[in-house]
């Protein structure tokens, strides 16, 4: 260990937000010089702290040294001129500006304070590509015409134009080809030759296990694990701390499986394609079961679900419901052949923010209460309050503004929407996402409740024992493929990461 | 999206203390919709006691009403088109240049020929026309609002200009004409604000008890959520541009009515008027609330304004000052209210 302080360390650092308690106490420290890895399952909070360490979120408690100094990120600019550069996973470029104008973004070369010397400008960019040996990209052409490979690179030598001590790195192979990993992984470590820390973020255990110099593991926004040795910390080790729970989950118990196993198909999917999203994907759905999609961010789960609802057109394959092939990217097909979604992002894909948790409900039902257009509101009332009631929504009265409901609430008003359309088969994607503990295990009694009375369910989930307590059969995907079709009650925890992780096919 | 064990107890209220906190402020979003009304209504009280001081014996005169009232209506009836497209998160630029096309092409030479009936026909087949090539624009051609309806705008103008070739058409249909005359007025009102008051109810009645309504309040509250619900989002955009089209046909014939003529100045800055009407009424910009009401009550504030400084021989560069400080304001007042950031 080097005898001067480590580059960076934070200490007990929380962060909360209405409603989630992100952070709750994580420590770091990174030397400078060597890579350092960080492990977690989805919602871990290794989004939210590497977005204190950018300045782009302040936390509520903690300290932060840099080189042995207390320091305050106050801001993003007052990290980047402490050196730490931040790659996120969504690319944050400008597509409509050209590569050497996004590099120096905000600290372009001028002449005279303001006019700005593209010249300077690429040839700087130019010479950052070489280090990066991506040299034939042209500094002049537009980003928007790149790949995400190359964009990814313009990314890095955006972090590198500045004086920079630390990147960090957000899941930056996940658009990568293998050969284009070989050479980030050679970037990296001529980086950290030149004694410029990293701290990197992956799924990926083999990744972590090439380069990774020391890992450290974040649960449920704590850190559980500090400085593991990235090489030699067993697989089973590292996912156990990733997994371990104070918490159990409480699944409602299944029935008897042979019920379901006698009906026919409700929903038939035949060989499903996205390119670049997802292989061909079979399945079938019988009334009363569930079945559910385990798998990373990334992996496909989202856009099959979202496919399989119209809502994405596929390059091939059909979905037929009760035996008749639904048109292709209709999702008023869908919707009227008896499909209903709970989508990932709530707020986004399914709530009306501004409008009381009756017209939410009733929003996929209103000709059913209107003659020529005129809406029985009365009618209307009744039925999500119905709606409502038989789900336990809190509050129950339908007149309530949405936006005033907890996140479990307001996911009974999107589950109350398809009850009251009287829907056959339910596309759950995320259906615990930003519910707190208390109310998850009421969510799950439902959707089982729901699926008990005829109901088709179609789960997806980042949490494997969510899928795994909740369905009846399970699917589970990495990068767009399933890998293993089994029972829930055949797999486990581990195995299930084992197999999304490291993608073996055996178990 | 998992959570520390610890802070579960504090995240998860008592259900008792969570529906009491959530029925507080549903009550609470009930009660500043009426304060937002209420004060609109309070400016216009304003206005008018402003009025009656400034200008005694001509502001509250039966005839000067007659004629805020008169004035009021044509924007009126542009205004309530225009809220419904705004509420659906889009705007229509277009509806000035389609007031003064409907109006030019309803007082041809040919038109006049069928009379009556021929003027209001013309007037609301051009409207709706227009609509319906701003509306498959946007709704099919996948073309941004604000472009489509700034290209109609300038098509519009354009061909309206062309018909006249820069000529009054003056209104020779004497039934037309006397609609404007005074002995036309029920109970002392003209029909034209009868026509805004009809205009209004049926709005109202639209946006807020109707599937079409609902569904333009779902289109532009989360486009995305009404897609994803089995809502037919691009059929309601188009029949939102054949409605604002519609009303700028209706407010074409009035102003025939009123003028008794067809112009093709005419309308001249109406969309500014309409949109300004619409927001500091309480309709959002981005879509997802409309209010009727409120679009009413800031075309009649713009229209008693314009008339106060008016008759207090006062420029119209200072009324124009005015009413932007009036815009200003009452979108800094949106701003301060809870819904108005979503």
């Amino acid at each position: 260990m080097a005898p001067q302080p480590p580059l960076l360390t934070m200490s007990g650092i929380t962060k909360s937000f209405p409603g989630v308690r992100a952070l709750d106490g994580v420590d770091l420290e990174v030397e400078a010089g060597e890579v350092h890895c960080l492990l977690g399952q989805n919602g871990a909070g290794k989004s939210t702290l590497i977005k204190v360490l950018a300045g782009a979120h302040q936390p509520d408690d903690g300290e932060i040294t840099w080189r042995g100094e207390p320091v305050t990120l106050g801001s993003p600019i007052a990290a980047m001129r402490l050196g730490i550069a931040t790659i996120y996973q969504e690319l944050d470029l400008i597509e409509g500006l050209s590569v050497a104008e996004n590099v120096f973004l905000g600290h372009e070369p001028t002449s005279a304070g303001f006019v700005v010397r593209g010249a300077a400008a690429r040839t700087a960019t130019a010479q950052l590509l070489e280090r990066l040996g991506h040299s034939e990209i042209e500094p002049a052409r537009l980003v928007g015409e790149l790949s995400a490979a190359q964009q990814q690179i313009v990314s890095m030598a955006r972090a590198l134009s500045h004086e920079v001590r630390l990147i960090v790195m957000d899941e930056p192979s996940a658009a990568l080809d293998p050969e284009e990993v070989d050479n980030l992984f050679r970037i990296v470590a001529d980086l950290t030759a030149e004694g410029v820390a990293v701290i990197y973020i992956s799924h990926r255990l083999e990744e972590i296990r090439r380069i990774g110099d020391r890992v450290t593991v974040l649960k449920e926004g704590r850190s559980v694990a500090g400085g593991l040795p990235a090489e030699s910390t067993p697989t089973r080790e590292v996912v156990a701390l990733m997994t371990g729970r104070n918490v159990e989950y409480v699944f409602p118990e299944r029935p008897t499986a042979r019920f379901a196993a006698e009906r026919e198909p409700v929903l038939k999917v035949e060989g499903l394609t996205r390119r670049g999203e997802f292989a061909p994907v079979d399945l079938e759905l019988r009334p009363g079961e569930i079945v559910g999609l385990a798998g990373l961010v990334g992996s496909g789960r989202s856009e099959i679900l979202e496919t399989v609802y119209g809502a994405r057109k596929p390059d091939a394959g059909r979905v037929l419901v009760d035996g008749s092939p639904l048109r292709p990217g209709s999702v008023r097909a869908a919707v009227r052949a008896g499909i209903g979604l709970a989508p990932e992002e709530r707020k986004a894909q399914a709530l009306l923010m501004l409008e009381s948790v009756s017209s939410n409900v009733s929003v996929s039902t209103l000709s059913r209460f209107a003659r020529a257009g005129w809406i029985d509101r009365r009618g209307e009332r009744a039925a999500t309050h119905q709606a409502v009631r038989e789900l336990s929504l809190r509050p129950d009265n339908p007149d309530t503004a949405i936006r005033t409901l907890s996140g479990g609430n307001q996911q009974k008003a999107v589950l109350a929407r398809w009850l009251l359309r009287g829907c056959k088969v339910l596309l759950l994607d995320e259906p615990t996402r930003g519910v707190d503990i208390g109310a998850r295990a009421e969510l799950y009694a439902v959707i089982r409740r729901l699926a008990d009375e005829g109901l088709a369910v179609l789960l997806v989930s980042s949490e494997v024992p969510e899928v795994l307590g909740l369905a009846d059969r399970v699917l589970v995907l990495r990068e767009g493929s399933v890998v293993r079709t089994a029972d829930a009650r055949e797999l486990d925890e581990h195995r299930v990461l084992d197999l999304v992780m490291e993608g073996s096919p055996t178990s | 999206m998992t959570q520390p064990a610890t802070a579960a107890p504090k995240d998860a209220p008592t259900s008792a203390a969570e529906s009491a906190e959530e029925k507080g402020s549903s009550r609470l979003t009930a009660l500043r919709w009426d304060v937002r009304t209420l004060s609109l209504l309070g400016v216009l009280a304003v206005l008018v006691a402003v009025g009656g001081i400034t200008a005694p014996d001509e502001f509250l005169a039966t005839s000067n009403l007659q004629l805020v009232l008169t004035q009021a209506s044509v924007i009126g009836v542009v205004t309530v088109g225009m809220t419904f497209v705004i509420t659906s998160g889009g705007i229509d630029l277009s509806v000035g240049a389609m007031v003064a096309l409907a109006s030019v092409w309803a007082t041809t030479v040919a038109t006049q020929d069928f009379g009556f009936a021929g003027i209001l026909f013309t007037a609301v087949i051009v409207g709706v026309g227009c609509g319906l090539v701003n509306g498959l624009l946007i709704a099919y051609g996948r073309m941004v609002p604000f472009i489509a309806t700034l290209a109609m705008l300038a098509s519009a103008r354009g061909l309206a200009l062309q018909i006249t070739d820069g000529s009054t058409q003056v209104v020779t249909v004497q039934s037309v004409l006397d609609l404007g005359g005074r002995d036309s007025y029920v109970l002392g009102i003209p029909p034209l604000v009868l026509i805004f008051a009809a205009v209004t109810v049926i709005g109202w009645l639209l946006l807020n008890r109707t599937t079409f309504g609902r569904r333009t309040v779902a289109v532009g509250g989360n486009a995305e959520a009404a897609r994803l619900a089995g809502i037919d989002v691009r059929r309601q955009r188009l029949y939102l541009y054949l409605l604002s089209g519609l009303c700028c046909g209706i407010a074409a014939f009035m102003l025939i009515v009123l003028a008794g003529s067809g112009q093709n100045t005419n309308g001249n800055l109406y969309e500014l008027d309409a949109i300004a009407a619409a927001i500091i009424g309480g309709t959002l910009l981005s879509g997802g609330r409309g209010t009727i009401v409120g679009s009413v009550l800031g075309v009649l504030i713009f229209t008693t304004i314009t008339n106060i400084f008016a008759l207090n021989n006062l420029e119209t560069a200072v009324q124009q000052i005015a009413k932007g400080a009036i815009i200003v304001a009452a979108v800094l007042v949106q701003r301060r209210s809870p819904h108005g950031d979503a």
